[in-house]
Order: C-alpha cells, then sequence, then structure tokens
C-alpha cells in the first residue's frame, strides 16, 4: 500500500485525479439520494406560496442576518416541542430558497412563530425590543419603520422563485407589486386580488399599524406571521419526539 | 510589484484589469437602481486604479534575467501584510459583535452596525480575510521550496492574491449593505461567487504549473493538503452556491435548491469549509514550518498519508452532523455521526505526527516563542478534533446544538489552531521574506503568545460554560413535568460569560495588534549588509516555459 502510495505521490495529476475521487463519495452519497427518495419529503396538498409581501418581508429577515440568532427548525425533542410547539418537517420549508434552519439560538426558534403574537407587538418588538422584553439582547431595528418597501421588482422575485420550483402563476407574477400593497392595505382594493391569488387564510392587515405607506415592518411582520403557518401537516399525527 | 513584471506581462496586466474595469462599469450601469451598483464602483475603481498604476510603469526598465534563479516571493510578502491586517479587521469586529451580544444597544440606530450585518464580516473576515490570505501566501512560500522551482511567471500570483482580497472586499462590503444569501460562510451573493470560481482556477494553475516544473521527483505531504484545500473548495463552492439571480441587474439571488437538500448541502459545504479551508490548508503549513522550524523530520511518513487520506475521505460524510434530530431523514444522520467519531482517528494521527516531530526539540519550544505558537496549534488540534467528535454524538448534540458550546468549539478550532499556526508560521518567515536578519523583537512575540493564549482559554471556557448551561436550561423539567425556564431566563444566564468572551476576544485582538506593529517594525529594520537570503534559491536556474 505503501509502495503504491510512492509512486501516487510522484505524479501531480494522479494526486489532483485521487483526491477529487476519494472527496467526492461522501457528498454523492448524502446528498444525491434527497433528491431521489420519495420519503425524505412529506406530502402536503394544501402548502400555500409565501406571498410577495411575505417573500420581501423574508428577504429582510435574510438582509438584517436574523438567522445568525435565531433557528425555524424545531428538534424532535420532547423539551423543544413543548417550548416551540410540533417539530418541524421537511415540506415546510421545501418552498425556501435558501432554507433558514439556522444553527444557533442565541433568541428562541422562530419556527411556529407565525400568529403567536400581535401585530402590534412585533412592530414594537422589532423598533425597540427592550421595549416589551426588559432583558432582550436583540437589536433595535428602528429603520424598518422608516424605509420605504421596494415592490417594483417584486414580479421578478417570484419569477425567480417560480425557476428554482416554487409553483407562481403568471398571474401571481403580474401582480406581485400590487398584491404586496393590497395585503398590508385590507381596506384598498388591491386587498381582495390577494386572498383570490393566495387563498382565504392569508393574513391581510396593516402589519405595522398604518395604512399610508408600504414599509419593511410591513414585509417584516407580515412574513414572521406566516411562520409555521403554510401547512397544517406538522400538526397532524406524526411519530412522537425522544 | 510592476517592476517584477516583464513588458508582455505588463501588458497582460492591462488589459486584465481594463477587462475587470469594463465588467465593474457593466455592473454599475446594470445595477444603477439595486445595490450591485455599489459594487460595480467598487470594482471599476480596483480595475482602472490597477489600469492606471501598470501603465505608469510600463515603460520601467525589464526585470533581469536573474531573476529566474531566484524563489518570486513578492505576492507572499504582499500576502502576509494582508493576512495581518485582516486578522485585525475579522478580530476587531468579532470583539464589536461580542461586545454588541453584552450591550446591544451599541447598535446606535445604524443598519450596518447591527448584529446581523456585522456578523458575517467577522466570521468571513477571519475565515476568508485572514486564513485565506494566509493560505494563499504561505503556499507560493511553500510550494517552491518544497518543489525547487520557481512560480511559473510574475503575473498569475498577483492575479490571484488581488483578485481574492477583492472578492473579500464585495463581501464585507456586501454584508454591511445586507447583500447575503444567508448560507453561512457562503454568504457572497452570486457574481462574487462566480469571481472566485476565476481567481481558484487560476491559483489552481499556478500549483499545478509549478508542480510540472519541480526539481523534486516526489510531492512533499504539504503540497497533498494544499492541493486537497484548492480542488475540494472549490468543489464545494460551485455546487452549495448554485442559484438563480433574479436579474443580470440585481445582486439578489434564489438558491437552487430548498428545504432538506439545500440545509445538507449547506453543512455539507460548511462542514468541509472547516475541513479543507480551515484544516487541511493550515495542516499543509503545519507539515512544513513546524519541522523547519523544529529542526527535525516529520516524526512518520506513513502517519502523514494515512491521516492524509483519512481526511480527504472522511470529512466529507461528517456534515450531517450540524442536522441531528432535524428534518433530515434519519440514516443520513446517522452515517454524519458515524464518520465524525472515525474522523479522530486521522485527526489524531496528524496531531500525533507534529507533536511526535518536536521530540528532541521540546528545549526549542520553551525557549523559542514561534515554535511554541506552533505547538500548541498542534495541541489545540488535538483538542478541538476531539471535541468535535464528541459533539456529533447525537445524545450530546442534542444538548450542544443551537448553543454557545459550538461557538466555544469552533473558536478553540479558530483561535487555538488556525490562528496560532498561523502566527507560528508568519513569524518564521517573515525575517527571511523581508531579508532581515531577525524580527524586530523576540520579547513581543512572546508577548503576542500569551496574550494569545490567554485570550483563547478565556474566550472558549466562558463558551463552554454558557453552552452547557443554556442547554441544560432548555430541558429543565419541573417535578410537575413543565419546563423550568423560560427562553429569557436562560438568556439572562448568558450575560456574565458574554462579557468575559468579550474579554477573551480582546486578548487576541491586542496580540494581533502586536504581530502587526512587530512585523511592520521588522520590515522598517535596516537591511543587513551581506545577503543572506542569496541562499534561499532554487536547485538550477528554473527555466521558464515559454521565455
Amino acid at each position: 500500500m505503501f509502495g503504491l502510495h510512492y509512486n501516487l505521490e510522484r505524479s501531480a495529476v494522479g494526486l489532483v485525479a485521487f483526491i477529487v475521487l476519494v472527496a467526492s463519495i461522501g457528498g454523492l452519497i448524502e446528498i444525491a439520494p434527497l433528491f431521489t427518495i420519495d420519503e425524505t419529503v412529506e406530502e402536503a396538498p394544501d402548502m400555500r406560496v409565501y406571498t410577495p409581501l411575505e417573500v420581501a418581508g423574508r428577504n429582510i429577515y435574510i438582509r438584517e442576518g436574523c438567522y445568525a440568532c435565531h433557528s425555524q427548525m424545531i428538534r424532535t425533542l420532547r423539551d423543544e416541542v413543548e417550548r416551540y410547539g410540533p417539530y418541524s418537517l421537511a415540506v415546510e420549508s421545501s418552498y425556501d430558497h435558501p432554507q433558514l434552519w439556522g444553527s444557533k439560538r442565541t433568541g428562541p426558534d422562530l419556527a411556529r412563530l407565525g400568529n403567536k403574537y400581535s401585530d402590534a407587538w412585533h412592530t414594537i418588538h422589532l423598533n425597540n425590543p427592550r421595549d416589551v422584553v426588559p432583558e432582550s439582547k436583540m437589536p433595535a431595528y428602528r429603520w424598518l419603520l422608516r424605509a420605504q418597501l421596494h415592490t417594483d421588482d417584486l414580479g421578478e422575485h417570484l419569477a425567480a422563485l417560480r425557476a428554482v420550483g416554487v409553483p407562481y402563476t403568471d398571474e401571481q407574477i403580474a401582480n406581485a407589486p400590487l398584491d404586496a400593497y393590497g395585503q398590508a392595505n385590507p381596506d384598498s382594493a388591491a386587498a381582495g386580488g390577494v386572498a383570490k391569488r393566495y387563498g382565504d387564510a392569508t393574513n391581510i392587515r396593516l402589519f405595522d399599524g398604518e395604512a399610508t405607506r408600504l414599509t419593511d415592518m410591513d414585509a417584516l411582520v407580515a412574513y414572521l406571521q406566516v411562520l409555521g403557518n403554510l401547512t397544517d401537516a406538522a400538526h397532524q399525527p406524526q411519530p412522537e419526539a425522544e | 510589484m510592476i517592476a517584477d513584471l516583464t513588458r508582455a506581462e505588463r501588458l497582460w496586466a492591462m488589459l486584465i484589469l481594463g477587462a475587470l474595469g469594463l465588467i465593474g462599469l457593466a455592473m454599475a450601469i446594470g445595477g444603477r437602481n439595486d445595490l450591485l451598483g455599489i459594487h460595480g464602483w467598487i470594482v471599476l475603481a480596483a480595475g482602472l486604479g490597477g489600469f492606471i498604476a501598470v501603465m505608469r510603469g510600463l515603460d520601467a526598465p525589464e526585470p533581469s534575467a536573474e531573476r529566474l534563479n531566484e524563489y518570486y516571493d513578492a505576492p507572499t510578502r504582499v500576502g502576509l501584510i494582508l493576512t495581518l491586517l485582516w486578522a485585525v479587521v475579522g478580530m476587531g469586529v468579532g470583539f464589536w459583535v461580542a461586545a454588541l451580544l453584552a450591550w446591544p444597544d451599541m447598535t446606535f440606530d445604524v443598519p450596518w452596525l447591527s448584529f446581523g450585518r456585522l456578523r458575517p464580516v467577522h466570521t468571513s473576515g477571519v475565515i476568508f480575510g485572514f486564513g485565506g490570505n494566509a493560505l494563499i501566501a504561505t503556499s507560493f512560500h511553500v510550494l517552491q521550496r518544497t518543489t525547487r522551482a520557481r512560480l511559473p511567471d510574475q503575473i498569475s500570483p498577483w492575479f490571484v492574491l488581488l483578485g481574492y482580497n477583492l472578492f473579500c472586499i464585495i463581501a464585507a462590503s456586501g454584508y454591511l449593505m445586507g447583500l447575503t444569501q444567508s448560507k453561512e460562510y457562503a454568504e457572497p451573493e452570486w457574481y462574487a461567487d462566480i469571481w472566485l470560481v476565476v481567481v481558484w482556477v487560476v491559483y489552481f494553475a499556478i500549483y499545478m504549473r509549478t508542480l510540472a516544473r519541480r526539481k523534486e521527483p516526489h510531492i512533499y505531504v504539504a503540497n497533498w493538503y494544499y492541493m486537497a484545500f484548492i480542488l475540494v473548495v472549490a468543489i464545494l463552492h460551485i455546487v452549495n452556491n448554485l442559484a438563480v439571480p433574479i436579474s443580470l441587474g440585481s445582486a439578489k439571488s434564489y438558491s437552487l435548491f430548498s428545504g432538506v437538500q439545500d440545509a445538507m448541502t449547506q453543512w455539507w459545504y460548511g462542514h468541509n469549509a472547516v475541513a479543507f479551508f480551515l484544516t487541511a490548508g493550515f495542516l499543509g503549513m503545519m507539515y512544513y514550518y513546524l519541522p523547519k522550524r523544529a529542526g527535525r523530520p516529520i516524526f512518520s511518513y506513513r502517519m502523514s498519508i494515512i491521516s492524509f487520506w483519512g481526511i480527504t475521505f472522511m470529512y466529507m460524510w461528517a456534515g450531517s452532523h450540524h442536522l441531528h434530530y432535524t428534518a433530515l431523514p434519519h440514516w443520513v444522520q446517522t452515517l454524519g455521526m458515524a464518520f465524525s467519531v472515525v474522523l479522530l482517528v486521522p485527526s489524531w494521527a496528524s496531531a500525533g505526527n507534529a507533536l511526535l516531530t518536536l521530540n528532541g526539540a521540546w528545549h526549542k519550544v520553551r525557549d523559542d516563542a514561534v515554535l511554541r505558537f506552533m505547538a500548541l496549534a498542534a495541541i489545540f488540534y488535538g483538542i478541538t478534533t476531539f471535541e468535535g467528535s464528541f459533539m456529533a454524538i447525537r445524545a450530546v448534540n442534542s444538548l450542544s446544538h443551537y448553543t454557545d458550546w459550538t461557538i466555544g468549539h469552533v473558536h478553540a478550532g479558530a483561535l487555538g489552531w488556525v490562528a496560532m499556526i498561523t502566527f507560528g508560521s508568519l513569524y518564521s518567515i517573515v525575517p527571511s521574506m523581508f531579508r532581515r536578519e531577525r524580527i524586530y523583537s523576540q520579547k513581543l512575540v512572546e508577548v503576542h503568545f500569551w496574550l494569545a493564549l490567554s485570550g483563547t482559554v478565556i474566550y472558549v471556557f466562558a463558551m463552554w460554560n454558557s453552552g452547557v448551561i443554556q442547554g441544560l436550561m432548555w430541558r429543565t423539567y419541573t417535578e410537575s413535568g413543565g419546563l423550568t425556564y423560560s427562553f429569557i431566563d436562560s438568556l439572562v444566564a448568558m450575560h456574565p460569560y458574554y462579557i468575559a468572551r468579550a474579554f477573551g476576544g480582546l486578548l487576541f485582538l491586542l496580540g494581533a495588534l502586536t504581530a502587526l506593529y512587530n512585523v511592520v517594525m521588522t520590515i522598517r529594520m535596516p537591511a543587513p549588509a551581506a545577503d543572506d537570503a542569496a541562499l534561499d534559491i532554487p536547485a538550477k536556474p528554473a527555466l521558464q516555459a515559454g521565455e
């Protein structure tokens, strides 16, 4: 064996080929089957897609690096299920490009945050967390209420998401900026189209409490309120947590 | 640096920099309504600035043919300084974000000063800025000495070094503006990722072209590691960053994979960024600089073979231990755990090989802080790889995951192993690289050593404590069967440890500043009359292909 190696280390091309071969095996065996084995991702016929406003909010969540301190993955452990709710299923993040499972809980898990607190609580909390949780270590995101949300390219966002596999319709893509506005302005004419295109379960509310304009706060709160609510699959009977 | 280039190379450099400037202009125009435009201006400034600098030196005298009798070390010299500058940036931001966790109101209502945007500046600044520059600078140095061949030309090493730093600047400035893919350690957006692939192909080509002209029949073990680092990082980087941009005029992209497949790909990448960026490359460094400084041959050639192929094969299976008890299928978790545990064998073979090499030279470890840096690095490598295998066990992971224990583990590796082996290697070549008789102050190296060690120990112990307390509080039940602590209770319990962690980080940062000062003062010392570095030359005049 060491004799063979004696020859291998005299050949640069041989070393390169062998390194690539040896290093490729693990990934191929662990990743490729995840795309082909059907059991990997559960069936969820009721699965909804994110609305344009929720997509925009998700992008703000990414922009501000929220994932560095908050996970969105409840593990199959008894204490986690009791603290946060039913453990996360693969299907729940199947429209998440990329997933935001996270790796660290400086703050709590957010996988089942949706509709747990009021919109007003979220708006106050994001504006300055210590106004509602005095011991909090989260930064105050005061600029979210000041920033006007960019909606003009939301159609392109939805089209790109469709290119990677999220089933958006042409109609949803064409009306994306309008639907973003409508979802945060329930009394406007645009609100009806949102329910029609995204289902009656969609939250159509004044997320930041103001009807006048669409802010980054509207989008982020809309996203936080849909977390865990795209499908009911996790609330169906599942094997018990360890 | 321009004086080193031949006239043909200067013209090539102008062509490349001009093209870069045009790409920057296209980005600035196409992305004028997007943050991409700002990056366009940065790229344009880099291309144009470089173009003008080369143009002004175009008619300077050409380098003499004598240069082919020497190794080409100018890129290594610049790389060493960039390494130290990024160390100060990355560790400085690290100290700052640590302080933000203790005193969150220091965000001052400025978006780019918030924790979420600064945190990737810290991680990328240290891993890619500090670590990456150290790897590029030392790999050029080691490659030439172990092959006894000069680098193939004068332009491609600069392309790699400076192009790589352009990537780092685009990455860090992007995070501050909120541009991130959110995939840990793969945060830069699609255009930065494409640029890194271009740089990486040239880097690989330098390696192969130099090896092709080697005067040593055998390729030394340090080069296996540097090659594995270059090759596997390329594979990981390309697969994990597959994404569809929303338009060519926008910085934003959506990753090709989603959910569980994306999570597995991400941690296959993430764990092997640790394995092939932060381990393989730095093992290459260790295998050259530690025996050289100790004046002892590597203890066992066979152990180095076993550990090299063990690491190359097994690490690639281990990523799924980041996803224990998640929605990832159980069989993948189990495979990841099993390989992570077995990984201890090649890891300890490497650490043991390094420490056994020091047998007969332990008096030097006592007297020489430079060698002591490297010896300590090998010890921390052993500790951290043991801890890693331990934490990959599902039952242990159920406690440690999502807590500060992970942060402690990472820093035992990053501070104790990566930074210590880098500082040791750096101190050992700075005098010869800059043609000085010695380092400016051996005392300051000693000060740096103790700052680094005490900083690491304080940091790691703080995070071990906070992590284990956190994990236990989350799973503590009252007698009546309810959870004892709210989440906020566990956060309040972390406060003293977060202050201790920031203090440990500050000590380590002060050490890095000491190193920067010491190196700058070394460069400013007068050059010795006789040029001792002349002994450090290739075996025979190195003929250049195509010259």
